[in-house]
């Protein structure tokens, strides 16, 4: 799939004559797509269990009316709010998750339930009004720059060094984890497809760190982001916790059998995406500025797509977070490129659609092929 | 002289850098049984997909003729048309559609795409008296047994005219009773004109129908015996599929038995369906250290029950009893409490309760034991690996490397990746239900090697199994579980398949009575 975003990324930059990859438009990719990636995180997580959760675009309006609540109307301080407003969130999602875990009802009913809920909550609690603005901290989530203007040739010292950081601990890593496989006598790339693992991704994070060295610096979502990247590919593949989920994904009653609490494992992923959906939630009203209605409206489809582009299946047990970050990244420059170039919003619909039955397809080919080892 | 029916010739059959099937050639006569046998990995069901059509022409080498006629499939649709029809192990029958439904399914007894329901009723139940079932058609196939199920599949198979029927272990999951039923079965189609192809491990039902015995090890045929009396006996076909000489199919064990590690008193449970039905009553039964102590049954007399309602109450509602742990009782409501009480269950069915299939053989090993190699809820993968790799070595697991994936590896192996799980958990107690289940004779010596080493280690085990040949050759104890209790108890002396029996009948007969009067 690493390929596909690479040739979708070539593909736009031509046809757009060189204005995607211009510094402004990457900050404005990474700006417009950071909540379909939280919210892929977490929607990962349900579709490794072998479900979805539909709910979470009207649970991220439902959140942006709530925050607005607290802190335009009530004048809650912005700390405060915005820790009642994640813990609404998960209160969100515990809520599914009980439903889910302990009742036994399909995520899919559960969820189709929680999107009418709480899209309906929303309207009644914002009276089909758009309440804004918001305080300027919050909007700096979702559209601010780490301070300080220090300069190096015109770039913004700060994100390139970042970037130079980024890329010596990426190498570091990766040689290292070789070198663990080998010692084990686990599959390993060739030599040659390693390094040029490493110096395309190398020259993946440059290209963006210098990029938006170049704009305004490094988003503060960027960082939130890398956070949540880095902790959730942590989790999933690190930790018992992790474990559990693909287990129970791969085989409800094997793992149950192992001592894997599955309910328990259910309700947590459920509650857990309450919350990154509260995340999220927060993003898009800070980026817009205002709660609204509408706010999310098609999100939990979007999510859904990043995940399955980025090669999760919908059968349950397999997926990754790299993996549904990419996906999420090649809806993202999708959209990006073609509102560049000007096509219509119901074109890019349309071709939105066949990319996903496109990159679906080739997985399902490229998985009959290699699963005969 | 019968005419032949199936020949083949020279057929070869390569996989991704596996030879599955060198130049087999062998020809099965019309009307005769002819049972294949091997060892898993074998070729056995290769060779069959070959000859149903799941392999299309040009992906094998050689040819095969049927009736004469060279043939070449494109698919399953192609064999059927010309009279070939496989059944498979697991069988391919839609639970909530009808029996009529089902015998017709794919061909419908229809006017311009509209179904004849009178007719569809009818034909089913003249199928059905054919291969002597006694149901409604418009029963469920999800309401009745697996053996009435095969029966079913073979209903479907004569629906479609069939000349040579190919039969994928028709009784690894059937009981004495049914199996017995389906071999006359075969017996009876046979002179009807039905030619048959029977796959089995089982050797003594293969010895009782076969006509003819080809045996096949490592994709070649070894040789055909012909079943004449008193020439073939299972020594002598284990003989061939091994190539050497098993001399004792049990390996001793001299270990002695220790203090009573664990009791179960009283245990009582009901239904999860139907509430107001017992399952399980009134079982008592304690185990020893070092000790092998055997569950001999019927298929369906709750021994598997028994096992998971112990194991965290995985089965059943309503649990009453006690569990006793070294003369102390001890609660457990859920496989954790097991697991931590020391208590390991290695399930019969080990792809649907025991294996996750798409995951690795590492991560499948360390799931039961992911508390024992983390800390702070991160797994230490060093450690996880350096164990997975000391049971791959102590239990052979042959593999290309501890990350493939384990739907890849045979059934034997598979069975060992559900062991290593259970030793990595080190328990005290470890029961084992049905352990060579589906799988060959090399692998089956191998489990019991390993069920001796940890008897010697000094853990209890509770063996359950349908086989009981394998009961008597390794346990020093056995109950004798029917209906859901435990009718009686044999000594390692006093344990002969005639006593299992008996005790056996006699609690059916004392049942019977207590009905009656």
């Amino acid at each position: 799939m690493v390929i596909a975003l690479l040739f979708i990324m070539v593909f736009f930059q031509i046809l757009t004559g060189g204005i995607l990859f211009k510094p402004m438009n990457v900050t404005n990719l990474v700006l417009q797509n950071s909540y379909v990636l939280i919210l892929g995180v977490g929607m990962l997580l349900c579709i490794v269990t072998g479900n979805v959760d539909l709910s979470v675009g009207s649970v991220v309006a439902f959140v942006g009316a709530v925050s607005a609540v607290l802190m335009i109307d009530m004048g809650m301080p912005v700390p405060l709010g915005v820790t009642i407003t994640l813990l609404i969130g998960l209160a969100v999602g515990s809520f599914h998750g009980f439903f889910i875990a302990f009742l036994r009802i399909p995520p899919f009913i559960v969820t189709l339930a929680g999107m009418l809920i709480f899209r309906g909550l929303t309207m009644v609690i914002l009276k089909g009004q758009t309440k804004a603005p918001f305080d300027k901290s919050i909007q700096n989530i979702a559209a601010g720059y780490l301070p300080g203007d220090w300069q190096i040739g015109g770039l913004n010292a700060i994100a390139v060094i970042i970037g130079i950081l980024l890329s010596i601990a990426f190498v570091i890593s990766q040689l290292y984890n070789r070198a663990k496989k080998k010692r084990y006598d686990f599959e390993v790339l060739p030599l040659g497809l390693e390094l040029l693992k490493i110096v395309l991704v190398v020259g993946a994070i440059n290209a963006l760190t210098i990029n938006l060295a170049a704009y305004n610096g490094i988003p503060i979502i960027l960082i939130v982001l890398f956070v949540l990247i880095s902790l959730y590919t942590f989790i999933t593949k690190k930790t018992v916790a992790g474990r559990h989920i693909y287990a129970l994904g791969g085989n409800e009653k094997a793992a149950r059998l192992s001592g894997v609490k599955t309910q328990r494992v259910m309700f947590w992923v459920y509650a857990n995406m309450g919350l990154l959906s509260a995340i999220a939630g927060l993003v898009v009203a800070g980026r817009l500025n205002a709660a609204t209605p509408k706010a999310g409206t098609g999100f939990e489809l979007d999510a859904i797509a990043a995940c399955f582009i980025g090669g999760a299946s919908a059968s349950g047990g397999i997926g990754t977070v790299v993996g549904t970050i990419v996906g999420g990244l090649v809806m993202g420059v999708l959209n990006n490129g073609m509102s560049i170039m000007g096509v219509s919003v119901d074109w890019q619909q349309t071709i939105k659609g066949l990319v996903l039955l496109a990159a679906v397809c080739f997985d399902v080919y490229t998985k009959s092929r290699s699963s005969s080892r | 002289m019968a005419q032949p029916i199936l020949e083949m010739k020279h057929i070869t059959k390569d996989f991704i850098g596996v030879r599955a099937l060198s130049d087999v050639s062998f020809t099965v006569f019309d009307d005769e049984i002819h049972a294949l046998v091997g060892e898993n990995g074998a070729g056995k069901s290769t060779l069959m997909k070959i000859v149903s059509g799941v392999y299309p022409h040009g992906s094998y080498e050689g040819a095969f003729y049927f009736k004469g006629e060279e043939c070449k499939f494109r698919d399953i649709k192609d064999s059927e048309a010309a009279g070939i029809v496989i059944i498979h192990q697991e069988l391919a029958l839609i639970p909530y559609l009808s029996i009529a439904e089902n015998i017709f399914l794919g061909n419908e007894r229809a006017r311009q795409g509209i179904i004849d329901w009178d007719d569809t009723v009818v034909e089913a139940k003249k199928l059905l008296k054919k291969v002597g079932l006694q149901e409604n058609p418009n029963t469920l196939i999800a309401d009745i047994g697996v053996g009435k199920q095969q029966l079913v599949e073979i209903a479907k198979a004569l629906s479609k005219n069939v000349r040579l029927l190919i039969l994928d272990e028709p009784t690894a999951a059937l009981n004495d009773e049914e199996s017995n039923k389906l071999l006359d079965l075969l017996l009876e189609l046979k002179n009807h004109g039905v030619t048959s192809i029977l796959i089995s491990h089982k050797l003594n039902e293969v010895t009782r129908v076969a006509d003819r015995i080809t045996v096949l090890r490592d994709g070649k045929v070894i040789e055909t015996l012909r079943n004449s009396e008193g020439e073939v006996n299972e020594d002598r076909i284990i003989k061939s599929m091994v190539g050497r000489e098993i001399v004792d199919r049990y390996p001793a064990r001299h270990v002695p038995i220790g203090e009573e590690v664990f009791r179960v008193e009283g245990l009582t449970v009901y239904d999860p369906t139907n509430e107001e039905r017992a399952v399980i009553k009134n079982v008592s039964f304690y185990l020893r250290k070092g000790e092998v102590v055997g569950f001999a049954g019927l298929m369906g007399a709750g021994r598997t029950e028994i096992a998971m309602s112990i194991f965290g109450r995985s089965y059943g509602v309503h649990h009453k009893g006690v569990i006793y742990k070294n003369g102390k009782k001890i609660t457990v409501h859920t496989v954790s409490d097991a697991i931590r009480e020391g208590i390991a269950y290695v399930t019969e069915d080990r792809k649907n309760y025991g294996l996750v299939l798409i995951n690795d053989i590492r991560t499948n090993i360390s799931l039961s034991s992911l508390k024992s190699i983390s800390r702070a809820g991160v797994i230490d993968e060093e450690k996880e690996t350096t164990l997975a790799g000391q049971f791959r070595d102590s239990l052979k697991i042959k593999c290309a490397g501890l990350d493939q994936r384990v739907e890849n590896l045979s059934g034997g192996n598979q069975q060992k990746v559900v062991l290593g799980k259970w030793i990595m958990a080190n328990p005290d107690v470890l029961i084992l239900d049905e352990p060579t289940r589906g799988i060959d004779v090399g692998a089956k010596y191998e489990i019991y090697t390993i069920i001796n080493r940890l008897a010697a280690e000094g853990k209890a085990i509770l063996m359950i199994s349908s086989e009981m040949p394998e009961l008597l050759g390794m346990c020093d104890r056995i109950y004798v579980v029917t209906e859901g209790e435990i009718a009686g108890e044999l000594s390692r002396e006093m344990a002969s398949q005639e006593n299992i029996m008996k005790i056996i009948m006699a609690h059916q007969r004392r049942e019977r009575q207590s009905l009656a009067g």
